[in-house]
């Protein structure tokens, strides 16, 4: 890490970038496009922290796992938009309160 | 104020701020772009934390695969997103009390702890003298060779789900089915009709 960046700095940016993205859900309940969007900045934020600890201990296990995390984030959203454009085909409409279609 | 520290705040803050306009921002174009500019500047804070192939990789998977995924979604559905917008402000005030919460206790987490020297010592994988790159490789292919395939099992698996997801069959439009072609037999199409003559069938 470089002169003067503490782990710290890293674990704060991480937990506001997580907190915006669990925000992002809170307030965004009708779109899901935006739900996804703040789904993959929750999982960048956990990518930073992996990163960061990474550097501090020396270990290079953290950006291993940091790498397998990006490829469930990128498969995650790549299913997600492909359910939601099949879900836009099917009602003409992606809000998420109309997805209760299958309600038993 | 060194240098790196500098870019460190630098980077942070334009994340942080381009992370609130994301879920902020009134179109939904406009918080994909900034959600490019997030990745952008979080491979800048990778990469000062000396984490170069991720940063990279952050750039070229994300910003060049899954942000334009996003985008080519958001452009090709014709969704009034003014509509999905009702009710924007209605479970904010206790979405800000959640996230305050949950930041200061984040926060109190980060800010207390203290990493124990030995631990540094009991490096799994110790980065001596290697750059990084070469690193990754290293350990990729031979130690983590399990998980780097379950992982593109897992890309695999995502690409046949997304293709199977949202290929239809049209029931107006005629396509070629090669198996029936072939099967074809000249006893099943063609009829031999006697005319006589001087009639018409």
């Amino acid at each position: 890490m470089g002169i003067g960046i503490e782990l710290g700095h890293y674990l704060t940016v991480g937990a506001i970038l997580f907190t915006l993205g669990v925000f992002g859900i809170f307030i965004n309940r009708k779109n899901i496009v935006v739900i996804l969007m703040s789904v993959e900045l929750i999982l960048l934020s956990v990518n930073l922290n992996f990163v960061a600890f990474s550097a501090q201990l020396n270990d290079l296990q953290g950006q291993i796992f940091a790498l397998l995390i990006l490829t469930v984030a990128a498969s995650e959203s790549a299913i997600g938009l492909a359910i939601l454009v099949i879900f836009y085909r099917n009602r003409g409409s992606i809000a998420v309160e109309d997805v209760n279609m299958m309600k038993g | 104020m060194t240098l790196p520290l500098f870019f460190f705040y630098l980077f942070a803050i334009i994340a942080v701020g381009s992370a609130f306009m994301v879920i902020s921002a009134k179109n939904p174009v406009h918080a994909v772009l900034f959600l490019i500019l997030t990745f952008f500047n979080a491979s800048g804070l990778f990469m000062l934390a000396g984490a170069e192939f991720l940063a990279l990789i952050l750039i070229v998977v994300y910003v060049g695969a899954v942000a334009v995924l996003f985008l080519f979604v958001v452009m090709m559905l014709d969704v009034d997103f003014a509509s999905l917008r009702q009710g924007f402000l209605q479970h904010a005030p206790i979405g800000v009390v959640v996230g305050i919460i949950f930041l200061l206790e984040l926060l109190m987490v980060a800010g207390s702890f203290v990493v124990s020297p030995e631990v540094t010592s009991a490096a799994v994988l110790p980065m001596d003298g290697v750059d990084n790159i070469r690193a990754i490789g290293q350990v990729l292919y031979t130690r983590y060779v399990f998980l780097f395939q379950s992982a593109a099992a897992v890309l695999l698996v995502a690409m046949i789900g997304a293709i199977v997801l949202t290929l239809r069959h049209k029931s107006n439009v005629k396509r070629q089915d090669p198996i029936k072609q072939v099967g074809r037999r000249p006893s099943e199409t063609l009829e031999v009709v006697k005319v006589k003559s001087g009639q018409g069938l």
